[in-house]
This record gives C-alpha cells, sequence and structure tokens, in this order.
C-alpha cells in the first residue's frame, strides 16, 4: 500500500516501516522557529519545566518580527528576554530585525524538504511549499521541544487537491488558496495534511506555493504540502537525489480528493470577518476603499511586489496603499528591480519588512467604519483596529489595481 | 531707523513700512501648515467653538500626516479618519505617509519673505529658504485657518555671523547644537536668530533646514539664512519663484551679535535631558556609552545628505546586532533619491531598517520606541527625558555619521579610535 | 482531573468559530501577563464578557472554536477567567493541544447548542454526559495519552517529572 507524502516524513523521521492516520507518534524535529511574540513565555515555561541546556541550539531560530520596529515602550522586553535566552543557551541563529519569520525560515534554508518543524505561529503551515513538514504550537509545547527534541503527533489524514490546467492571467495562487478554503470552510481540514498537486502548482513558482501553505491553515490544516521538484532544489540549496522520495504514491489513501481547472478560477476576495466567506472579485467590485496592503508571509514575496509595481506603474494610489515587504532580502532585490521606486512613486507608504499590518500593532490599523483590502492571510473580527473595520482579502494583483481606483476592482488582465 | 531681515517679513506680512521690536501686529499669512499631531484638535474646536465657522483661503492650508503614519492604534486612525474628512470636505491639500511635514513644505511651499504658521514647533525650519516660520499652538492655528490672519509681536533679532567652511566629518548638525550650548535653551527665548556672512552662504539648503530647524531649541520664534542665489535656485529646481529676498538693513539692530568660525566647529555629542546639555565627541567617545537603539531621520537630519553620511560610516559593516538601527527618510523625495544613490541599499545591507518617511523615532511615540533604562543615539530634535519612549531612557544627540557609527560599534563613537 | 469528575455552571453561549484574535487580540498579547491581558478577552466580540464571567462558568460555542493563531494565551485566558470547561462543536487544532497543555478542559458535542441558552445551568459529568434540565447529551472520553498530559496537571508539570524536579 502506499503514503502520502506527509506519511512518508512521519515514517523516515521515525524509522517505521508503516505509519497509518489516527496512529500517534513521537517524532524527531529537524528544526523549530520562536518569533519574538511568544519568545518569554516560551523562556519561562522551558526554565519551569527543570531543563538545563537545548537538546540542539544550532536546530533552534528565533526571529523578531511582529514586534519590528517597536510601537510601544514594553515591547522590548520581548527582545532582551531572547538576546538573554540566546546568550545563555548558545543559539546562533538569531533575526532580529531581518523579516517575517516563515520567509526567513525557508529563505535562508532553516526548513528543507522532508524535514519536520514545528514553530509558535500558525502559519508555520508555510513550510510545506518546499516539502517539508511543518505546523504551529504553542509555546508550552515548543519548551518541552527545545528540552527534548520530540513532540508526539497524531499522523493525520490526507486530503488530495488536484489542479490542473494554466490559471487565467489575472488569477494568482492567492485566489486559489482563498477558493480551497471557501470550498473546505475554516475547519474543513482540521488535523488534516493537504497534498496540493497538478500541472498548475507544477508551473507555480516556491513563493507562490508558499501563498497557498501558508493559508492552509485558516482552513485548520495541520500542513500543506508540495511534492519539491527542480524549483524547490534550486531555492532550498538540495539535489533532485535529496527529495526524489518525496511525493505522494498514486495508491496512497486520500480522505478526500479536490479537484480543479484553473481555467475555471477568477480572482476572489474574502469578505469580512471570515476567511472562508469567500466571493468572486466581480460581487463585491466598487467596494469604497479606505486603504490597501501589501505584505505578509502571505503575499509580500518579490514576485508580489513585481505584480504591484506592474500595475502601479504611472499611476497615482487613490487611497492609502501600505506595502511591507515580507523579508530584508525581498526589500533589496525589490530595490535592484526598481519596484520600490516605482511603488514610492505611486504614492504608496513602504515600511520596514515584518509582520506590520497583519498583526494589528501597528503599520496602518485602521476605525470604525473604516474597509481595507489586504493580501494578507487573516480578516478576523479586530485584527487591524476596531471590530467595526471591514477587511478584504485578496490578491496582490486585485490589492495593486482596487489602490489605483479607492475601490475594490478587477485586476487587470496580467501578462 | 533700519530693519532686519525678519522684521522686513512681518512688516510685508503687516502691510506696513516699518515695525520694530515689541509692537504687535496683525499680519496676512502666506501658508498655514498642520500635522497629525494636532490636526484633530483643531478640526474638534472648529466644529464645537465656532459659530459658522469657515475656511479663509483653503489654498493656503496645507496638512500632512507624518507623526504617526501608518496609524498604530485605533485612536491614531480615528484621529486621521477626523484630518483626512476635514481635509477633503473643505478642499485643503493632504499628504499621507509622504513624508515629515516640514520636509515637505519646504519642497512644495516654502518662498523667501513669507510669514508662515505652523502647528509644530519646529516649523522654524522655513528661515532656510528666508522666510518666517513659526510654530503656533492649535487655538492660534484655528484662528489663523478661519480668518487668514493672526497677530505678532515683533520679536528683537539676534545675529549669528558665520565664517568659513566646515571641516570635513564636521556637520551643520554639530554648528547648530553647538550655538545651542553656547546661548542655553532658552538663549534666544522669543527672538529670531539670523545667519549672515560668508559662512552662511556656503551651506547647502539641505544644511540651513538643519540651522533653522533646531534655533527653536534656543527657544526662538524664528531661524532665519539670509537668503541667496542658492535660494533662488532651489525653488526655481521646485517650480517656485523666489521674490521677496529680503536682508537686514546696515543700520539694522540686533539684540545681540555673535561671531562663529565654522573650521572651528568640532562633532558634537549632546547628553539626556536637554538640548543644550552640549558635549564634544571626543570626550564623550572616551566613555564607550553602550546604546540600543540608533536613529538616523526627522525634519533635522532625514535628507540625503545624512543618509549618505550615515550610509559612508555604515559601507560594508554589519550593525552591532543588538543595536536596532532605524533610517527614517524625511521625504519620498529623499527616499527615492537615496534609493536611487545606492544609499537605501547600503544601509539596509549593514542591516539598518528603513522607515516610511515619517517622523519615526524622533516622535518617540510608535515607531522604535525604546524601552526602560535603554539609551538612544539619534538625529532627531529632542532628547527630553522620555522623549523615545519609557521615561528611565535616556537619549543622546549626534550627527548622523556618528549615530550610524555607533550603530556599527554598539557604544557611542565616530568609528575613529 | 479525574475521568468521572461531575461540576455544574452557568453557560455563555457563542457562535461558530470563535477565532483567537477574538479570544485575545494580537494588540494585547505584549502585556506582561495573562493576568493583564484577561480584561480584553473576547473584546471584540463582547467587550463586557470578560467582567461578566464568574468563576465555574461554562463557554458554549460552535464549531471551529480557537481558529486562528497559535498563541497559548488564548486558553490561557479562558482559564484565567476561571472559565470550568469550553463545550464545542468541534475545536482547531493548535488550540486543542494549547488548551491540553495548559490543562483546560475541552468538550466536543453538537446537541447542547441546540437547547441551552445563555444563563442557564448545565451539569457536566467528565466522559460521560452533560445534563440539561433533565436532557442527558453523552460526551466522549479524551484519549489515554492526552488524559495524561492532563493528569500530570499539564505539560509543564510532566516535563518536570520527567526531568526529576518534583
Amino acid at each position: 500500500m502506499g503514503y502520502t507524502l506527509i506519511e512518508k516524513i512521519i515514517k523516515k523521521n521515525i524509522g517505521a516501516d508503516h505509519v497509518e492516520p489516527g496512529q500517534i507518534v513521537t517524532v524527531n524535529v529537524d528544526r523549530v522557529m520562536i518569533h519574538d511574540i511568544f519568545i518569554p513565555f516560551v523562556a519561562e515555561k522551558f526554565e519551569e519545566m527543570g531543563f538545563q541546556k537545548l537538546w540542539d541550539p544550532d536546530k533552534v531560530v528565533l526571529i523578531y518580527d511582529h514586534l519590528v520596529p517597536t510601537s510601544a515602550v514594553e515591547d522590548v522586553r520581548h527582545f532582551k528576554i531572547g538576546d538573554a535566552f540566546a546568550d545563555k543557551y548558545g543559539l546562533t541563529h538569531v533575526h532580529r530585525s531581518d523579516g517575517i519569520c516563515h520567509q526567513l525560515m525557508t529563505e535562508k534554508g532553516y526548513a528543507k524538504p522532508g524535514d519536520i518543524v514545528f514553530g509558535t505561529d500558525s502559519h508555520t503551515t508555510t513550510y510545506g511549499c518546499v516539502g517539508c513538514f511543518s505546523s504551529g504550537i504553542g509555546y508550552t509545547e515548543m519548551a518541552a521541544i527545545l528540552g527534548t527534541g520530540e513532540m508526539w503527533i497524531r499522523v493525520p489524514e490526507t486530503i488530495k487537491v488536484v489542479i490542473d490546467g494554466t490559471l487565467p492571467a489575472n488569477v494568482s495562487a492567492k485566489d486559489v488558496i482563498l477558493r480551497l478554503i471557501g470550498d473546505l470552510r475554516a475547519d474543513g481540514a482540521t488535523y488534516k495534511a493537504l497534498e496540493i498537486t497538478g500541472s498548475t502548482v507544477d508551473a507555480m513558482s516556491v513563493a507562490s506555493r508558499m501563498t497557498i501553505s501558508n493559508m492552509a491553515i485558516e482552513a485548520g490544516a495541520k500542513a500543506c504540502l508540495f511534492r519539491p521538484d527542480e524549483k524547490t532544489c534550486e531555492y532550498s540549496g538540495v539535489s533532485m537525489e535529496d527529495v526524489d522520495w518525496l511525493y505522494g504514491d498514486d495508491d496512497a489513501s486520500y480522505c478526500r480528493v479536490m479537484t480543479y481547472r484553473a481555467e475555471d478560477l477568477v480572482p476572489v476576495c474574502a469578505c469580512p470577518s471570515q476567511v472562508d466567506n469567500i466571493h468572486p472579485v466581480s460581487e463585491v467590485e466598487g467596494t469604497k476603499l479606505d486603504q490597501v496592503f501589501i505584505g505578509s508571509c502571505t503575499n509580500g514575496r518579490l514576485e508580489d511586489l513585481a505584480v504591484a509595481a506592474h500595475i502601479l506603474e504611472g499611476k497615482t494610489v487613490a487611497c492609502k496603499l501600505i506595502i511591507t515587504p515580507a523579508s530584508r532580502q525581498i526589500y533589496l532585490d525589490a530595490i535592484k528591480a526598481g519596484y520600490m521606486k516605482t511603488l514610492a512613486e505611486a504614492g504608496a507608504i513602504i515600511t520596514q519588512p515584518g509582520c506590520g499590518l497583519c498583526c494589528g500593532r501597528a503599520g496602518g490599523i485602521l476605525t470604525d467604519g473604516e474597509k481595507v483590502l489586504a493580501t494578507n492571510n487573516r480578516n478576523f473580527l479586530g485584527r487591524m483596529g476596531t471590530s467595526k473595520v471591514g477587511i478584504y482579502l485578496g490578491s496582490p494583483a486585485t490589492a495593486a489595481t482596487s489602490a489605483i481606483y479607492g475601490k475594490i476592482t478587477m485586476p487587470e488582465n496580467l501578462q | 531707523m533700519g530693519m532686519t531681515l525678519g522684521e522686513k517679513i512681518i512688516a510685508r506680512a503687516a502691510g506696513v513700512d516699518e515695525v520694530k521690536p515689541n509692537d504687535i501686529h496683525t499680519v496676512t499669512l502666506d501658508r498655514m501648515m498642520s500635522n497629525d499631531g494636532t490636526t484633530h484638535l483643531t478640526v474638534d474646536m472648529y466644529y464645537n467653538q465656532l459659530k459658522n465657522p469657515k475656511i479663509a483661503d483653503k489654498d493656503k492650508i496645507v496638512f500632512i500626516m507624518d507623526h504617526n503614519v501608518p496609524a498604530e492604534n485605533p485612536k491614531t486612525a480615528e484621529a486621521h479618519k477626523k484630518m483626512r474628512n476635514f481635509a477633503h470636505d473643505h478642499g485643503i491639500k493632504l499628504y499621507e505617509g509622504q513624508g515629515v511635514c516640514h520636509q515637505i513644505m519646504m519642497e512644495d511651499y516654502v518662498c523667501p519673505g513669507e510669514l508662515i504658521f505652523g502647528a509644530d514647533s519646529h516649523t522654524t525650519t522655513y528661515g532656510a529658504l528666508g522666510a518666517f516660520g513659526t510654530g503656533v499652538g492649535c487655538t492660534d492655528f484655528l484662528y489663523a485657518m478661519t480668518t487668514g490672519t493672526s497677530w505678532v509681536m515683533v520679536p528683537e533679532t539676534i545675529r549669528f555671523n558665520l565664517h568659513g567652511s566646515l571641516r570635513e566629518g564636521v556637520y551643520a548638525r554639530d554648528l547648530i547644537l553647538t550655538i545651542i550650548g553656547d546661548i542655553g535653551a532658552n538663549g534666544a527665548n522669543y527672538k529670531i536668530m539670523e545667519f549672515a556672512g560668508d559662512g552662511a552662504h556656503n551651506l547647502s539648503i539641505d544644511e540651513r533646514i538643519v540651522l533653522c530647524n533646531l534655533t527653536v531649541e534656543a527657544g526662538a520664534k524664528a531661524g532665519i539664512v539670509e537668503p541667496d542665489e542658492k535660494v533662488v535656485e532651489y525653488c526655481k529646481a521646485h517650480g517656485r519663484e523666489a521674490v521677496h529676498m529680503f536682508k537686514s538693513d546696515d543700520d539694522a539692530q540686533f539684540a545681540a551679535v555673535y561671531d562663529y568660525d565654522l573650521s572651528k566647529i568640532e562633532p558634537v555629542v549632546v547628553r539626556p535631558d536637554f538640548v543644550d546639555n552640549f558635549a564634544l565627541l571626543k570626550d564623550v567617545k572616551k566613555e564607550k556609552i553602550a546604546i540600543d537603539e540608533a536613529f538616523v531621520g526627522s525634519c533635522n537630519n532625514g535628507r540625503i545628505e545624512d543618509l549618505r553620511a550615515a550610509a559612508d560610516a555604515v559601507r560594508g559593516k554589519k550593525i552591532s546586532p543588538k543595536v536596532r538601527f532605524i533610517v527614517a527618510p524625511a521625504s519620498k523625495a529623499v527616499y527615492i533619491e537615496a534609493l536611487e544613490e545606492g544609499v537605501i541599499t547600503t544601509l539596509m545591507e549593514a542591516g539598518a531598517m528603513i522607515m516610511n518617511p515619517n517622523c519615526s523615532v524622533c516622535w518617540g511615540s510608535c515607531q522604535g520606541v525604546i524601552g526602560e533604562n535603554e539609551v538612544l543615539i539619534s538625529t532627531g530634535t529632542r532628547n527630553f527625558k522620555g522623549r523615545a519612549g519609557h521615561p528611565t531612557s535616556k537619549v543622546y544627540l549626534s550627527n548622523a555619521a556618528v549615530a550610524a557609527a555607533s550603530a556599527v560599534a554598539g557604544y557611542i563613537t565616530d568609528g575613529v579610535d | 482531573m479525574s475521568n468521572t469528575e461531575k461540576f455544574t455552571g452557568r453557560v455563555w453561549v457563542l457562535g461558530d468559530d470563535i477565532d483567537t484574535d477574538i479570544i485575545i487580540p494580537t494588540e494585547y498579547l505584549a502585556l506582561p501577563t495573562v493576568e493583564d491581558m484577561k480584561q480584553y478577552g473576547f473584546s471584540p466580540l463582547r467587550p463586557e464578557l470578560a467582567g461578566q464571567i464568574r468563576e465555574g462558568d461554562i463557554i458554549v460555542a460552535g464549531k471551529n472554536f480557537g481558529c486562528g493563531s497559535s498563541r497559548e494565551q488564548a486558553p490561557e485566558i479562558i482559564k484565567a477567567l476561571k472559565i470550568k470547561c469550553v463545550i464545542a462543536k468541534s475545536y482547531a487544532r493548535i488550540f486543542f493541544r494549547n488548551s491540553i497543555n495548559n490543562g483546560l478542559l475541552l468538550i466536543e458535542n453538537s446537541e447542547i447548542q441546540d437547547v441551552v441558552k445563555e444563563g442557564d445551568t448545565i451539569t457536566v459529568t467528565m466522559g460521560e454526559s452533560i445534563e440539561k434540565d433533565g436532557q442527558i447529551f453523552p460526551i466522549t472520553p479524551l484519549p489515554q495519552n492526552l488524559m495524561d498530559i492532563i493528569n500530570a496537571g499539564g505539560l509543564v508539570k510532566a516535563m518536570q517529572k520527567r526531568n526529576g524536579i518534583i
């Protein structure tokens, strides 16, 4: 009998001949990620648990991103505690202002194909873009992993999603994942893994796959994996031989198979205030906007900035446009490509890479009655200000086009 | 009897031939600027305390959001909404997130000889183009906005004759901090600080901005550099014509006259918590004062020349891992220029965080806020207690090169042992 | 906590998809302690709720309770508000793990929502049933490995035992 992609990763990790959904196993963790919001709690729990040292300091990555730059006097407390923890236990992988944790985990090669990685953030599912089993956990469990290097998991069932064909020019990976969440609903993949395949995703960049795996958590998924290919290998700096075992078998057992024709997909928005409240952009077109936000671990990458720059070239925004690149490297690459100049000239407010507005602590907070179209991953009540802010989620193309008109607008057909 | 440069501007605005110190005149304002620090308060008064209020001349009013941009909480967002709606309803030009108000005013509006009110103390900046800019509270601003006029008491003028040129590695920032150190934080209280002499004319417009901007820290009502050909060129380059190029008469009366030899000025570090707590870098750097954050930016020191100096100080180096190095270009135009020159890339490669153009750390309420007992070296305008965050934190002021070099070293230094 | 404990509590009714940003908005996450944060619990949805909850109250909610972020403050705040247990149709997985690790009792049941309204009193017998005015709704016991963590007093205690410090 065959195995799904995630089953193969778990099987190899624990050295078992066989695993099956529902089984509870203890895995050896390849890497963990802790971010600034939770490091004080992880540090406290770690010491409370009575550990003296980290199981492997090289496997621990500490990233400051939610509070960068600081917006309140108490914020630096997190950095002080993080720095002290890093010094005391010999952490070397510390990023203090380099970008969003999930972007850095793959960009810097911390999460690689076939690895098992946990992070203190729900969007840790992101690393599935390179065929890594990665998932979000709380800080107490993180503290336990730091001491033991182990974590119990229930082997999840896998939902297979097959997308074939060529996406229309104005439809992007963001529209694909939003549609998928709309179909699965916010809890449709709870405790399950998604495995995304088909010619459409084969044609996608690693960055686009990242958009999809990032948001899988919004359907409740434990992980969302793509089979690594040559693009993955180049991105992750591994060889094809390293990853040739990372695919779901044809005779693997999937709890559900969902099939899409890429040509049928259209630009969509998640409307307030649930991520699974999906509507075609055409249905909400004309909704007046106070702000547009392009950024986050979902859509703050170079290809997203490229799309925005392409659309905004020579234009002027009609409402506030906030752009927050996902990492320092992306920002530098975007300068080199001329995108930053184009975006600034169009009137964009370009901020330091970090979580920015998406985590609701700064970066363009809104108030009662205002509406924002954003490329990030959540539109929960109160996520970006008061509970009377309307948050629409959409693709970078929809966002950039809407910024030109100050209202939700169908993205231009992009080449 | 002759008049000073500042007196001539007031006379023009009052429509009289002559004014003298301590006279009170009604003046017609050439321009009024209000930012998001207080505009929402002005708007509240406009609607709640005036009967049938109206705007005298919308084209003379400029609203600029720069203090808390982008908004960091719903309260700020609410204040911004009020400001945005008011601008929209009254046809007032609004800038949102395009730079620090004073820099935008310099780039887009200020002309020599004008009298300009700004609802911000650093409105003195506009003297760099030979204008009389002064800060007012929101009640004064409301009156000005609704009548187009205000009253001023003519201040006395202190003349600073500047000679020669600054040495390499010494900046206008060091000059003005030295002057404030000499005359004290109230040394020019309610007076005009006028800068003239060959040394003043040797300064670029950007350097003159640094000078005039900080005169308020000596208590000045205005700081004005005698306008010259550089002012004409600056205006022309920004699509404006310089018309009223005033100079003090030879027989003008000055409250005091100081002479400064620019070649004698040395890099300065101002210690906490007062802008006149003057010290020389060469003394301070011996103490190796550890820093947690370094800031290059603000209406005082966020222009291209400052960013270049910061980039030169960090080129090819990495900042100290535990220092947060924040750079905020003063405006979109500055940012784009810095992008094109590779300055932003150099700074980022060294580990700097680049902010959207805004007041940033200098305003101290929402971006790069420092914590308990932390130390900041800043090119901002002020180092008052708690200015940048926690009441126990400390702010040192320096030029951009020193702030950047300190970010690399982790302590206050120019990087030269 | 034994698998047969019995308790009675007053009910607060919440809907589907109660996300972690509702349970505790991000802007309060940097407050020093959960005690400082708990007053903001559920504030985007019902700002007054945290102040009204009394010790031993029970939250009854719909599906996908706790969806969203991995913030462990979410179950901690519910615990700090002295909620005895949450009964929901289903839970998001990170929230579920975090609750177990912090010793917050979660019960899965899809019927009680139809018969309770806010302010009602219900009785829970662990591993057995929920009772409302004589109506009985069976509940399934938690798997043994989770009860082990709960019985240890949460994951911290379990690790302390492992490290020989208790």
